[in-house]
């Protein structure tokens, strides 16, 4: 669904025939195609050059690492998607993660006997309260949620340096059932990847098969006409942040199963990077476009750049540069797309009457 | 006089009984009652500002009534919201399209009511078959899988009232539906109100177009200043009555266009050509004299407007103002040279619509009035204030919302913009599209005062009346081709529709 799309078809302007109705059935499933297709061959390309550079780039363990490493973020980016599509932003789902990752840390310290799957959904609701959070004081104060979650974003990661005080909790003190569900392989697939892509899959399919989720994109296509078409803005704006929280709380979750070592500072400055593989991924910032594929793919690209920059012994600070320059590369895309769709669009407009 | 005279005997489907709605300290209505019948087709007329729009939002639920009572079937009805609307069977078709532009035109209509398949998934295929049976009883041909991104003004009309028929509504609320469309659109779109109204359901018909009023509606009620004036049968009323009473004066000239000297040739256009779009378009426009652009809805006249003021490029052909050569596809080039272009969107084009009445007037103006580089509030005040006076903008103060006024005010504002750039050739795009009599004739007169200064007017209208009443020469263009120019004394409304309609021979 994003804005790409419609580049591929390249119909004749200005004449309406009757092909351009038939040409268009399959537009929204091609666009879909194009954007996810030029993020696959970057990943490919990436990871050919790393490879020829080192084979063992390709190596089982080495894209179990990547698979592992890259889990985190898509299952944020997927959450992150649900909200930008609606015209929005949750910059505070860093300090969720981490406030969630030190709580079920926290958790397994009070009570050692908790069985992980209590923990799992402990941490997600307590997501969904963060998100609940800003969600409502988004509706309360009737501000841009840029402002509200920049706000949230400093005050749960205040909690959480409140709470955790210096202390820091180890693997140790986290039952090996649960620090397993971290490092674990279901046929070579490690499951925290597994989980993500459920997470996508079920995201996806909402956003594109439900009404609830074609109303987001309603929202942030033309908030006015909404409202108008008597869609429940506020309502929906809400669920969609509880949604986020609920999914980074799940990220949280896995991320302490993960690392094991957590202190108050886990996933600060995530926040970013999750934005950054939305829009590489063709999520339009301002709403109405994009799939949770598409910021997926960007989350697995961007977290691939890191590990193929370290492969190929590129200083750190080229790795930074490298993901600005994607963006910017993302972003530049989109606009020439999106003039050229539109040049063909209005050629098209004049109708048979 | 009374809201009850008529000859419709049966129950009032819908009434609004003394609705009152104020914003801050302005009253929108006082005491407004209106009551539809089944089957009925009732015209609702008032100047800008008569409180037509928001009349419409109320029972569109968007906005809620400070007081009066809306009962439908006798029975009260409380409007908490457009969903509420839409569960009570009442469809609104807006004046400005709202449609979400990164959506399909099927989902546009659909939103909210697509059809399901299993698992409650929207099942987009049927969905697609939908809109083309929509479109097809309209008799108009739009691809439902292509975003609603980059169409037209009167195909957007067209999405809307698709998504309007769709609801199967037994209240149909068309504000000014018809501004954008052409003869046989409007045809078509008076025969689904016409088989809307055979089955029982209710039309509110909002238009500033007699002729469409008179030909599809039985009554017709008057607002003036949000209060309500009278409910008759049309039957009963002529045109010259409902106009007195919608002004509460007589309007004598609607075209009040002055014989003006004619001065040397301010534009030329020759062999302008895009594929797909216009082809070979050759005319020019003198100083003192208004030609009109005519022709039927996409008959590419405002896409010639836009690439000879350089927003879109064009393949061949060439521009001269003044005599001089005019460098394709810049704008600013093109402002510089002295041209004007007033845009035929107004929303989307014309103005910042956050922005104040006075910024934006004098938007295009910043470089002119700046003082090493710096905009002080105090000139643009000044300029902004010259223009809207003249033009008689009816703001509380020059600093509020653009978004805020009315739609005649709102082109105004657009008019003062450009004006204030002082243009030698000024082309409009239906300058007087969806605004009432009074502010139209006031768009009129002040054209023709331009032209009577020297100023070189090129109108493209889609109003036969105002085309024939104001222009020294007509232009008709069809399907992109320039097919047809005729002198003042040879334009009628035959002559006009018969080259518009590409019946005529090449000019």
């Amino acid at each position: 669904m994003s804005r790409t799309d419609t580049s591929v078809a390249d119909r004749p302007t200005g004449v309406p025939s009757p092909a351009a109705s038939r040409s268009g059935r399959g537009l929204t499933e091609r666009l879909l195609a194009v954007r996810e297709l030029s993020l696959l061959l970057a990943l490919g390309a990436l990871i050919l050059v790393t490879t020829l550079y080192n084979d063992r780039f390709l190596g089982s363990q080495s894209i179990k690492d990547l698979l592992l490493g890259c889990a985190i973020l898509v299952i944020l980016a997927a959450g992150q998607t649900l909200v930008i599509v609606t015209r929005n932003v949750d910059l505070s789902v860093g300090s969720i993660l981490g406030l969630v990752a030190f709580a079920t840390g926290e958790l397994f310290l009070a009570a050692p006997g908790t069985p992980w799957p209590v923990a799992l959904v402990t941490g997600v609701v307590l997501g969904a309260v963060c998100g609940a959070v800003n969600g409502g004081l988004i509706a309360v104060a009737k501000v841009p949620a840029l402002v509200i979650t920049l706000g949230t974003l400093y005050a749960f990661r205040g909690v959480d340096y409140y709470w955790a005080a210096g202390q820091q909790i180890n693997a140790a003190d986290m039952p090996r059932s649960f620090l397993r569900l971290g490092n674990q392989t279901l046929f070579g697939v490690p499951v925290l990847f597994l989980v993500a892509l459920v997470v996508v899959a079920v995201a996806g399919f909402y956003l594109r098969s439900y009404r609830s989720g074609r109303e987001l994109y309603a929202i942030g296509s033309e908030p006015a006409a909404a409202r108008l078409s008597g869609i429940p803005v506020g309502r929906r704006v809400f669920a969609v942040f509880v949604a986020s929280g609920a999914l980074a709380g799940l990220a949280g979750v896995l991320y302490a199963a993960r690392f094991g070592t957590l202190d108050a500072a886990a996933g600060t400055g995530l926040e970013l990077q999750v934005v950054a593989a939305a829009v590489v991924g063709g999520v339009a910032i301002f709403g109405g476009s994009g799939s949770v594929y598409g910021a997926a793919l960007g989350a697995v690209l961007l977290t691939t750049i890191g590990s193929s920059l370290a492969v190929l012994r590129i200083d750190p600070f080229w790795q930074q540069a490298v993901v600005g320059a994607l963006i910017l590369a993302a972003i530049g895309l989109d606009r020439v797309l999106a003039i050229r769709t539109a040049a063909r669009l209005r050629g098209r407009s004049a109708h048979v009457a | 006089m009374s809201p009850d005279a008529g000859t419709i005997t049966s129950p009032p489907l819908l009434v609004l009984d003394d609705i009152a709605k104020s914003f801050g300290a302005v009253a929108a209505l006082r005491g407004v009652h209106l009551e539809l019948h089944p089957g009925e087709a009732h015209a609702l007329v008032g100047e800008n500002g008569a409180g037509k729009s928001t009349l419409v939002k109320i029972l569109a639920g968007a906005h809620a009534p400070d007081s009066g009572r809306i009962t439908l079937d006798g029975e009260p009805l409380l409007l908490r919201g457009p969903a509420d609307a839409r569960a009570a069977g009442i469809a609104v078709i807006y004046q400005e399209p709202t449609l979400f532009p990164d959506l399909t035109v099927a989902e546009n209509i659909f939103m909210g009511r697509q059809p399901l398949r299993s698992l409650r998934r929207v099942d987009i295929r049927e969905m697609n078959r939908a809109a083309e049976q929509l479109f097809a009883r309209l008799g108009v041909r739009i691809d439902p899988a292509r975003p609603a991104r980059g169409l037209s003004i009167a195909d957007q009309q067209l999405v809307e009232i698709a998504k309007a028929i769709s609801f199967d509504a037994r209240v149909l609320v068309m504000d000014e539906p018809t501004a954008a469309l052409s003869g046989v659109e409007v045809e078509r779109l008076f025969g689904v109100a016409r088989s809307l109204c055979a089955r029982g359901a209710a039309v509110l018909f909002i238009s500033h177009r007699f002729d469409e009023v008179f030909d599809l509606c039985q009554r017709l009620t008057v607002l003036r200043d949000g209060a309500w004036v009278s409910s008759d049968p049309t039957a009963d009323l002529t045109v010259g009555e409902v106009v007195r009473r919608m002004v509460g004066r007589d309007v004598d000239s609607l075209f009040p266009k002055q014989d003006t000297v004619r001065r040397d040739t301010l534009l030329e256009v020759r062999g302008l050509s895009r594929a797909g779009v216009f082809s070979d378009v050759s005319f020019h426009v003198r100083g003192g004299e208004i030609v009109a652009l005519a022709g039927l809805v996409g008959a590419g006249r405002s896409e010639v407007a836009r690439a000879i003021f350089g927003i879109d490029p064009y393949d061949t052909g060439e521009v001269r103002v003044a005599g001089r050569v005019l460098p394709a596809g810049s704008a600013a080039k093109a402002i510089g040279a002295g041209l004007a272009l007033v845009p035929e969107d107004r929303r989307q084009q014309g103005l910042v619509m956050e922005l104040s009445v006075e910024r934006n007037a004098t938007l295009v103006r910043r470089g002119a009035l700046a003082r090493l580089g710096l905009l002080f509030g105090g000139a643009e005040r000044a300029e902004a204030r010259q223009w809207t006076r003249r033009l008689r903008v009816k703001t509380s103060r020059l600093t509020a919302a653009v978004g805020t006024l009315s739609g005649g005010n709102q082109q105004k504002v657009v008019l003062a913009k450009w004006l204030a750039t002082r243009p030698r050739v000024l082309i409009v795009d239906e300058p007087t599209r969806g605004i009432d009599v009074g502010t139209k004739s006031e768009v009129h007169r002040l054209l023709s005062e331009l032209a009577g200064e020297g100023m070189g007017i090129l109108m493209i209208s889609s109003e036969l009346p105002e085309v024939l009443g104001m222009a020294d020469r007509v232009l008709v263009m069809h399907e992109g081709r320039l097919v047809r120019e005729l002198s003042r004394d040879e334009a009628d409304e035959t002559s006009v529709m018969f080259a518009a309609t590409g019946q005529g021979a090449t000019a």
